[in-house]
């Protein structure tokens, strides 16, 4: 017998918007990052332009990107409480236990207890983490854009770094943590999908709708 | 009617005589002016004034070498045919330089110490090589005294310090990691000297020269980045000044040394070419007598001007570091790729474990 489930509108617009443009750029900066880092002749002669524009779309998607990530965190303060930072920081004893209990459940593939409304405990916390990410390939690639743009901005956006690491660890650094981005995603979407399975609120339309389905019980 | 003040390109007599010795024609030397006001960035109307003050100055200049191969000498003196900006180094009183003055032993040390007594706050001291500051100094010793003991005092004295080469403007190749003798370069083992970075493995000479020559014409030092290199040698980006940027932004790459790509003059960015991170003048000024600088010879710019360019530009044949605690063999994208192959096998894992486990649940 299913429980009886009730709407909740949890993903106000913000956040539905800024992941989906995350999407967006995260697939642009990663296609040309790739190609700016292992750059291939394609070009049938020099009057082509195909790295200016792989370094163009980039740069575009950069600040997309960082406009997003901008409007996320306006976002933490003015959002719903799913939105709140606090869904993703782990600041109270009880998070901490259920992130135990969230991996316990991934790990042995065992039926959760309760369905969540907003994020699981140990989803906010990778979210968190995956932010921090961001926050560092945002400094880093404007680190190495400062290079030729001298400006207050750029230096303020990660020219700073300069001070800090060398141009070329920044460079690594950028170019490694691409790969971490991957593979979160990779486990974004299974887990996605295997919660969805055994919870069945209906989230993987919830980050294009809105709406979750909360059985009853766990209404709080 | 021709007096001095009605032709702008008065030069005295003297100068020319002796540099007509040497074998630099009027022409010639106008021409050096020209160049030199070029290299500056100065209008034109300096180049009456350039030749003046080279012509009416004669600086000291001391030669200070410790940690280093002599590149920097070899820079300044062996070309095949020396250029104008060698003889003009010439004419100015080069009055200790271990590799080619006529002294030696203690009247050397001697001539040395004339100059830091006289000429206190007048002299120009050039030093090339790196600094040892571990256990005291003992690694480099001349004469009985530690290179930092005779840099104190040699550029505490002088009226501007040169550091040539990137082994004295940062430590170069001797601080490279793990840094054995703990090497620095001159800003660093003097703070308090006033010190103009030339950094560059070799430096090179017309910059040098440039320095100088702007402080001889206006009175000051050029102005400097926040390295301490003169803005006009290491203003702009060789990325930026490269004549194979154009197949850069095309997408034209040389994959391997010799193949069609690379015998077709296309970006050395694959190969490693460090051009895009590092400040100089190489692809305007060149080396020799403008003749070419590494690019142009199809080799990429390994970022020798650059700080701790041994340790942070390496591989040079590699356009990224080596992961940190992984082999030379592991590129990052190979462990990128690796990590990405981890996480979908471990995802993989978990969905047959699950497949599994409800399986049992139905079976109950
Ligand atoms: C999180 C998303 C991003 C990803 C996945 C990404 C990926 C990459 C990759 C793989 C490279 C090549 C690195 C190399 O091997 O040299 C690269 C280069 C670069 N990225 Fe990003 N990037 C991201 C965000 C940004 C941002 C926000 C900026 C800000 C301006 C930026 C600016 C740059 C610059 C300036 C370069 C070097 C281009 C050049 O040297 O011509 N990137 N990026
Ligand atoms: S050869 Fe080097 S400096 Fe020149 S365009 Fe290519 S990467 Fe830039």
């Amino acid at each position: 017998m299913k429980d009886k489930k009730e709407i909740v509108y949890v993903w106000e617009f913000p956040v539905r918007f800024t992941h989906w443009i995350n999407v967006l750029c995260l697939l642009a900066l990663s296609v040309t990052g790739l190609y700016i880092g292992n750059p291939y002749t394609l070009a049938q002669s020099s009057s082509q332009y195909i790295m200016g524009w792989m370094r163009f779309i980039h740069f575009v998607a950069a600040y997309a990107f960082l406009m997003s990530i901008i409007i996320r965190i306006y976002w933490f303060i003015f959002g719903n409480k799913y939105a709140g930072l606090s869904e993703w920081a782990p600041f109270s004893g009880k998070r901490i236990g259920e992130i135990a209990d969230d991996l316990r459940c991934y790990l042995f593939c065992c039926k959760r207890t309760k369905a969540h409304i907003g994020h699981s405990a140990l989803g906010g916390l990778s979210y968190l983490l995956l932010l921090a990410v961001f926050f560092f390939m945002v400094f880093s690639g404007f680190a190495l854009y400062s290079v030729n743009h001298t400006g207050a901005v750029w230096t303020v956006l990660g020219g700073w770094m300069t001070n800090v690491m060398y141009l070329q660890t920044i460079r690594l650094w950028h170019h490694l943590l691409m790969y971490a981005i991957f593979a979160f995603t990779l486990i974004h979407i299974y887990l996605v999908l295997f919660t969805e399975s055994i919870e069945e609120t209906g989230i993987f339309n919830s980050i294009i709708t809105g709406d979750k389905f909360i059985p009853e019980k766990d209404l709080e | 009617m021709n007096s001095k003040s009605d032709d702008p390109m008065h030069i005295a007599p003297e100068l020319l005589e002796s540099l007509e010795k040497k074998g630099v024609s009027r022409r010639d030397f106008i021409k050096w002016c020209t160049g030199m006001a070029a290299l500056l960035a100065l209008p034109s109307s300096f180049i009456p004034r350039i030749a003046e003050a080279v012509a009416s100055q004669k600086p000291y200049l001391v030669w200070l070498e410790y940690q280093d191969c002599a590149g920097d000498t070899e820079a300044l003196l062996r070309a095949t045919k020396p250029t104008v900006s060698q003889i003009i180094l010439d004419i100015f009183s080069v009055e200790y330089h271990e590799t080619i003055m006529a002294p030696s032993g203690f009247a050397a040390e001697k001539s040395l110490e004339d100059v830091v007594k006289n000429q206190k706050g007048k002299y120009f001291a050039v030093v090339e090589g790196s600094i040892p500051l571990k256990d005291n100094g003992v690694y480099c010793c001349i004469g009985g005294k530690s290179a930092i003991d005779i840099v104190r005092e040699v550029c505490g004295n002088a009226a501007a310090t040169l550091a040539v080469g990137t082994c004295a403007t940062h430590g170069g190749i001797p601080a490279a990691a793990p840094n054995p003798t703990g090497a620095v370069g001159v800003q660093e083992a003097v703070p308090g000297a006033t010190v103009v970075n030339l950094p560059g493995c070799p430096l090179n000479v017309e910059n040098l020269t440039a320095t100088i020559v702007h402080y001889l014409t206006l009175g000051r030092l050029p102005q400097t980045d926040r390295l301490g290199r003169p803005l006009f040698a290491y203003g702009k980006r060789i990325h930026d000044n490269c004549e194979r940027r154009g197949h850069f932004d095309a997408g034209q790459y040389v994959q391997k040394w010799g193949d069609e790509g690379h015998r077709q003059g296309w970006c050395l960015y694959e190969m490693g070419c460090k051009g895009p991170e590092t400040f100089h003048n190489c692809p305007t000024v060149k080396y020799n007598e403008g003749t070419s600088w590494p690019v142009q010879a199809g080799h990429g710019c390994i970022g020798c001007s650059e700080p701790h360019f041994w340790d942070s530009m390496s591989p040079f044949y590699g356009r990224l570091p080596n992961v940190p605690g992984f082999g030379v063999e592991k590129t990052a994208d190979k462990i990128g790729a690796g990590l990405a192959a981890a996480t979908a096998a471990g995802l993989a894992i978990h969905a047959v474990g699950r497949a599994v486990s409800s399986g049992k649940k139905d079976k109950e």
